[in-house]
């Protein structure tokens, strides 16, 4: 053993140097995967990264835009915007304008997405439509929404009046704009989380069925026990991207204002959400530190409320699965 | 082969370095401004908003200096157009040779006065002060004496209404007969408490906020004071007009339309109100609005409640960014002189700023059919020349009128009292200073 054990040692010590070529073929194998994969990190970092990291490093200051020595201040500005009154109604204005939005749309997503799924004549041309909404214009879709939601010519009070029912003024009241508001979200994404959700659905081995078919389960109980499980996952994803859309919410309550051009979110900020709220502080207070500040609040709500997300889904579609 | 390929992984790494270093030390370098010599070629930017009418006179001015190519960029909407105003600004950046600050926005703009070209120093002696109105030429002033604007259109302040409606209601509506009615804001709101009553609760004017502004406009300072602090609580005038307006919304007389809103456009078809404070651009907004349809019904008389006051109106700056100073101010005092005014005002309306051009013969026989007739040249004239002085206005004045005033006025407009309503301003101005 030890001679064997010696020799080995002895002739790595007498191995000749390795020539040029071989060290480059040795970087090529130890470096290259690395400069591969490089353009998404280098390109991760420069507009993910670095900005995500430079927005916490700007918040400790008080900085306002165009400023050539912002103040350090610290924790300063999280500390205001715990104690921000303005703050925490837009975080309750984003919170309900997400619940009024995202539970309805994957529901009815769901149950779309279900009865495309089933024997539909022209079926390309029914999946077609329910995606139209979501090709069209944002901002176009918010100035429409807005004028239907008028409060005094809009086409909304002028349908309730002919019924016979009190008209709302949509922009003064607090509940009345979440809903108006969560109706322009749903109206646009209902239709594209329903074509996620239905080819998912397609994805469903068909034996499955049958086999509940013959153990006599009807279509509400395949639906349930059948169906739903397997989309677990799809829900999980379409659950966690319209958390993060309803949480980013902006133009739609932008456009929602009566005063053009306004980020007030209402005359009493009833419907300011915290982008909303986190543009007027950085574009039309200039002032970049509270607004950063805000961003970070921001990214940690989004974050914990996917997570919650995620356990609740887990809960919800795995019980019996496994 | 293998070679070749080691090559490549070197060049393309080399390749991403250079693009991640040109990526990070993309700021330009700080080049002298120094005047072009005769005969060279000069680009230069005019960054306007809404409509300033200078689409003829730029093509003109090249005609006439063949050296010099303007590429104009417009926007739509003002508050966008000073939010990243302000923005490059800041960047130190992006801004155009001559760019177009609005009345509104110009406390904000002189707060960082040391970014702007004094204009007495680089413009043509031509530019002097004798050109304009002297309150339109003093706000462009900052604190340390330096002229950092060209005063373009001023926004005279005249009443608009509606004059079937005052008929109908049993009230004056011949334009000699109604000024009575506009002498002051008392009268003013005691009429609009008669329309109210005598039209069975139809609305007397658009909405709070419009008068608000009016009044506020009017002091002598708004709500900075002249140290720059916040003075809205200590001025008796805000507070005066605040009670007046709000007294009038809870006696109906507002249609309770946000200015500028759909709503309110379509306020404009319906009739939903019968008075509006029209400073001279407002003419054609109620045109479009209102629509050929109600030719003939608007009417305007030369009277404004607490005599005149000036809304709206804009300056020509040159930031000192620009790298063609010399040149930027010679367009800039060529686009506000008085010619060029009256050009701007026969294409879009808006009303001249200068002495001259408020004795032009063109402009004070300019009439309007819409409005009955009216000698609108000679009209908004004279409501110029009531304007006594230019008002202080402290940095966040604008801010605060936009983001604090109207939307308390408004939230008032939806039910809140008047109390919690003033309450709300204060303290939104308090945020909006501190």
């Amino acid at each position: 053993m030890t001679v064997i054990d010696n020799a080995v040692r002895a002739g790595e010590r007498v191995s000749p140097r390795l020539t040029f070529r071989q060290r480059l073929s040795r970087w090529d194998v130890k470096v290259s995967p690395y400069l591969y994969i490089a353009p998404f990190f280098i390109l991760f970092g420069l507009v993910g990264l670095f900005p995500l990291l430079y927005t916490a490093y700007v918040s400790l200051f008080k900085w306002e835009a165009g400023d050539d020595h912002p103040d350090f201040i610290g924790i300063d500005n999280y500390k205001e915007l715990f104690a921000d009154g303005q703050f925490w109604n837009a975080v309750g204005n984003t919170v309900s304008i997400f619940l009024l939005s995202s539970i309805p749309q994957i529901i009815i997503a769901v149950l779309l997405a279900a009865l495309l799924g089933g024997r539909l004549r022209g079926a390309t041309g029914w999946r077609i439509g329910i995606l139209l909404p979501y090709a069209a214009g944002l901002v176009a879709i918010g100035i429409i929404f807005a004028n239907l939601f008028g409060p005094k010519y809009g086409l909304v009070n002028g349908l309730l009046q002919t019924t016979g029912l009190d008209p709302v003024d949509w922009q003064a009241s607090r509940f009345g704009s979440h809903v108006a508001i969560a109706i322009m979200v749903n109206w646009r994404w209902t239709g594209y989380n329903a074509l996620i959700v239905l080819a998912a659905m397609q994805a469903i081995p068909r034996e499955l069925h049958e086999a509940a078919l013959i153990d006599g389960a009807g279509t509400w109980r395949r639906f349930t026990s059948v169906t739903l499980p397997l989309l677990k996952p799809t829900l999980i994803f379409v659950i966690i991207t319209s958390t993060i859309g309803g949480l980013q919410i902006f133009t739609e309550p932008k456009l929602f204002d009566a005063m053009p051009g306004s980020n007030n979110g209402g005359s009493t900020n009833q419907f300011q959400t915290v982008t909303l709220y986190l543009y007027q502080s950085a574009f039309e207070n200039y002032d970049l530190g509270y607004a950063s500040a805000i961003a970070w609040v921001l990214f940690v709500l989004i974050v914990l409320i996917a997570l919650g997300n995620f356990f609740l889904t887990g809960r919800i579609a795995g019980v019996k699965r496994k | 082969m293998r070679t070749i390929r080691n090559g490549l992984v070197l060049a393309l790494g080399i390749a991403l370095t250079a693009v991640t270093a040109t990526a990070c030390g993309g700021d330009g370098k700080q080049e002298t401004p120094a005047a072009a010599g005769p005969g060279e070629q000069v680009d230069l930017t005019l960054a306007t908003f809404t409509e300033f009418g200078y689409e003829p006179l730029v093509e003109e001015y090249q005609k006439l200096h063949p050296n010099i190519k303007i590429s104009h960029r417009k926007t739509g909407q003002g508050g966008p157009y000073h939010q990243d105003l302000i923005t490059k600004l800041a960047a130190g950046s992006g801004l155009a040779d001559v760019t177009a600050v609005e009345e509104g926005h110009l406390s904000d703009v002189l707060d960082k006065g040391s970014k702007f070209n004094d204009l007495t120093k680089i413009g043509p002696a031509t530019a002097s002060a004798q050109r304009w109105l002297p309150w339109k030429y003093d706000a462009a002033k900052t604190k340390d004496g330096k002229v950092i604007g060209y005063g373009t259109d001023i926004g005279p302040l005249a009443m608009c209404y509606r004059k079937d409606l005052l008929a109908a209601a049993g009230l004056p509506s011949d334009p000699e007969a109604v000024k009575p009615l506009f002498a002051t804001w008392d009268s003013y709101f005691q009429a609009g408490t008669d329309y109210v009553s005598k039209s069975g609760g139809k609305a007397w004017f658009d909405s709070a906020a419009q008068n608000f502004n009016s009044m506020v406009n009017q002091l002598p300072s708004g709500y900075i004071g002249t140290d720059d602090k916040l003075a809205l609580e200590s001025n008796q005038g805000i507070k005066d007009a605040w009670t007046k307006v709000t007294d009038a919304v809870a006696k109906g007389q507002s249609a309770k339309l946000t200015a500028f809103s759909n709503e309110w456009n379509s306020g404009f078809k319906q009739g939903a109100f019968a008075t509006k404070v029209c400073p001279s651009w407002m003419l054609g907004v109620i045109k479009e609005q209102a629509g050929q349809e109600n030719a003939g019904k608007w009417a305007i008389t030369a009277a404004f409640p607490g005599g005149g006051g000036n809304w709206g109106g804009s300056y020509l700056t040159v930031p000192t960014q620009s790298k063609h100073p010399k040149e930027a101010a010679e367009l800039a005092a060529w686009l506000t002189a008085p010619e060029q005014q009256i050009k701007a005002f026969q294409a879009k309306g808006n009303f001249p700023s200068q002495v001259q051009a408020l004795t032009d013969p063109s402009l004070l026989s300019q009439t309007d059919a819409y409005f009955g007739g009216a000698k609108i040249g000679e009209l908004f004239a004279e409501q110029a020349k009531k304007v006594q002085h230019a008002q202080y206005k402290g940095p966040g004045d604008g801010q605060i009128q936009e983001n604090a005033s109207s939307p308390a006025l408004q939230a008032v407009e939806q039910g809140k009292a008047a109390a919690d309503g003033w309450q709300q301003l204060v303290d939104a101005a308090k945020k909006i200073t501190r």
